[in-house]
């Protein structure tokens, strides 16, 4: 049954309502997340200063900004080494990733055999790795980066291999039909579909090989090897230099959080026009 | 006018091209142990419209994936002799669903076959165009499938089976889940398309308005096992429009039409006497 639909400007209480609500809703998304992060930062700033407490233990809101435009050259070279980490070992990882998922959907009997191994270095902590890489790799930034990888590889390998292997039925009849190759079956058919899963794999994996390259860097900073902002984190816990403390982890959140917009950004923008996680709701 | 015993009549004018294949004692058991298709004897005309009419379960569908070559029959074979020299590139398919690369435009769709075969977008482009054109879909290159119609969705579909000009096409079902006013306006247009190259068709429904409009043969299954029930031609002349849609000849050939199809669901019910 359709409704007979009247264009009149004249809406009734309840659309009324829905329309107060809808504009509500996307004033509301951007400035209560805003106003509450003020808040929380200003209670944040009140509570030091009624309880009296120590910058060493917790510095003030302005203090923590201060030492991030005093420390900064410091802090943001530091940045530099850890986000060459982050990004080498995310390229590695969707290099690899992709990589062994294509050779996965080339055959069953491929991926039966060699994906418990992913699942295997995935489970594994690599905190608990990272000594037998100290042993066995020799090269500063070749160790930090198998760290980083191993961390960030996974969610690409395993979302893309469940890319490759979702194709409409139909559509493999139709290549088949056409006399497709395997080759133009991957280009034109399987790689296309595994974009939407892939992104989404590259979304997580983004944050991950962060957070790969800082764990990295905290267990090889421990012996003064590395300049990255783990290292600048472990000595100023050291030296109980809060301030500079608080101002890294500002950073390093503030990188993860531009990774994920990027990354958003970049399937947002490869998928509109086609697939629905990009499409806006109707109604 | 009446429905008439290949058997016993010649076919409509139509359908008097030389044989293009014949199946012959054609059978298919899937390694689930459902026997999907057993000795079905058909052969297709050059330039027919046939129709594989039947319930669910009938086979119709496998019988369609066996000519396409998806599928390789358990018993009989397929004779393609009559056709002269005949590979998978004269095949068109057009499936239930639209079946569209979601991310590809119109143009990419339409052109993928000839791309597959390496030609060119350049080379592709008066081919691609002229397809579009004759299923009234110009000014649609750059749109994407989610931003079409399914109406227009199966066109593209429509036209990228006829874009490499197929000697046969096949047709699973393709307008059954569209709605009745859309149906109509593919199936004339459909024929017209046909009406204008006579390229062969093999048309799988289960809608008996839509075989009669259609075909000039309809082969009526029935299930359990799939097979042929009966056939019979359509002796009503070309081109079929509008007109002929609401005429009685019409009307009397469908009723004729279901008589067959009922009883080729009873024969299902009593399948355990009859000898097949």
């Amino acid at each position: 049954m359709t409704a007979i639909e009247e264009h009149t400007l004249t809406l009734d209480p309840e659309e009324a309502r829905r329309l107060r609500q809808e504009r509500l809703e996307r004033i509301g998304r951007w400035l209560l997340p805003l106003a509450i992060m003020i808040l929380a930062i200003w209670l944040w700033d009140r509570v030091c200063v009624w309880n009296d407490i120590p910058k060493y233990i917790l510095p003030r809101p302005g203090v923590v900004l201060q030492t991030l435009h005093d420390d900064a050259g410091l802090l943001f070279s530091s940045l530099l080494v850890t986000l060459r980490i982050t990004f080498l070992s995310l390229l590695l990882a969707v290099a690899g990733g992709v990589g062994l998922a294509v050779l996965f959907a080339q055959s069953k009997w491929v991926e039966m055999s060699f994906f418990p191994f992913a699942i295997v270095l995935q489970v594994t902590p690599i905190v608990a790795i990272f000594p037998l890489i100290n042993i066995y790799v020799d090269n500063q930034t070749a160790k930090l980066l198998l760290c980083a990888w191993i961390v960030a590889f996974f969610p690409i390998l395993s979302n893309t291999t469940l890319g490759l292997n979702s194709v409409d039925r139909n559509l493999r009849d139709l290549f088949k039909l056409n006399g497709a190759t395997r080759w133009q079956q991957l280009r034109y058919l399987r790689l296309p579909a595994a974009m939407p899963y892939f992104l989404g794999g590259l979304k997580i994996a983004g944050g991950l090989s962060l957070i790969g390259a800082v764990v990295a860097e905290f267990v090889a900073g421990a012996t003064g090897q590395s300049s990255g902002l783990a290292s600048r984190i472990i000595e100023a816990g050291y030296r109980l230099n809060a301030p500079r403390l608080f101002a890294a982890l500002i950073l390093i959140s503030l990188t993860g959080i531009l990774i994920f917009l990027v990354l958003s950004l970049i399937s947002h923008l490869l998928l509109r026009r086609w697939h629905e996680s990009a499409l806006k709701q109707e109604r | 006018m009446k429905l008439q015993k290949v058997a016993q009549a010649p076919l409509a004018a139509s359908g008097d091209g030389p044989m293009l294949l014949a199946l012959r004692d054609v059978g298919k058991v899937f390694s689930n142990g459902v026997t999907a298709l057993s000795n079905v004897n058909l052969t297709i005309r050059e330039g027919d419209f046939l129709s594989l009419l039947g319930p669910s379960g009938c086979g119709k569908s496998t019988a369609l994936r066996l000519i396409a070559g998806l599928s390789t029959p358990t018993s009989g074979l397929l004779d393609w002799r009559g056709s002269g020299s005949f590979d998978r590139s004269d095949i068109g398919f057009v499936f239930q669903e639209p079946t569209l690369l979601p991310w590809a435009d119109v143009f990419d769709n339409v052109w993928l076959p000839l791309r597959l075969k390496g030609v060119s977008r350049a080379k592709a482009a008066p081919f691609v165009m002229e397809m579009l054109a004759r299923v009234h879909l110009t000014g649609f290159e750059n749109a994407v499938p989610r931003e079409l119609s399914g109406g227009m969705k199966m066109r593209v579909s429509i036209a990228r089976a006829m874009v490499t000009r197929p000697r046969v096409l096949l047709m699973d079902e393709p307008f059954g889940a569209l709605d009745e006013i859309t149906r109509f306006k593919l199936n004339n247009d459909l024929l017209e398309l046909w009406q204008g190259e006579r390229f062969t068709v093999v048309f799988v429904t289960h809608s008996v308005f839509e075989s009669v409009f259609l075909s000039n043969r309809v082969v009526v299954m029935a299930a359990r096992p799939g097979r042929v029930f009966r056939e019979f031609a359509v002796d009503a002349p070309y081109p079929r429009d509008e007109a002929f849609r609401t005429s009685p000849d019409y009307a009397a050939l469908c009723r004729q039409a279901s008589d067959v199809l009922i009883g080729a669901i009873n024969s299902t019910a009593g399948s355990h006497h009859d000898g097949h």
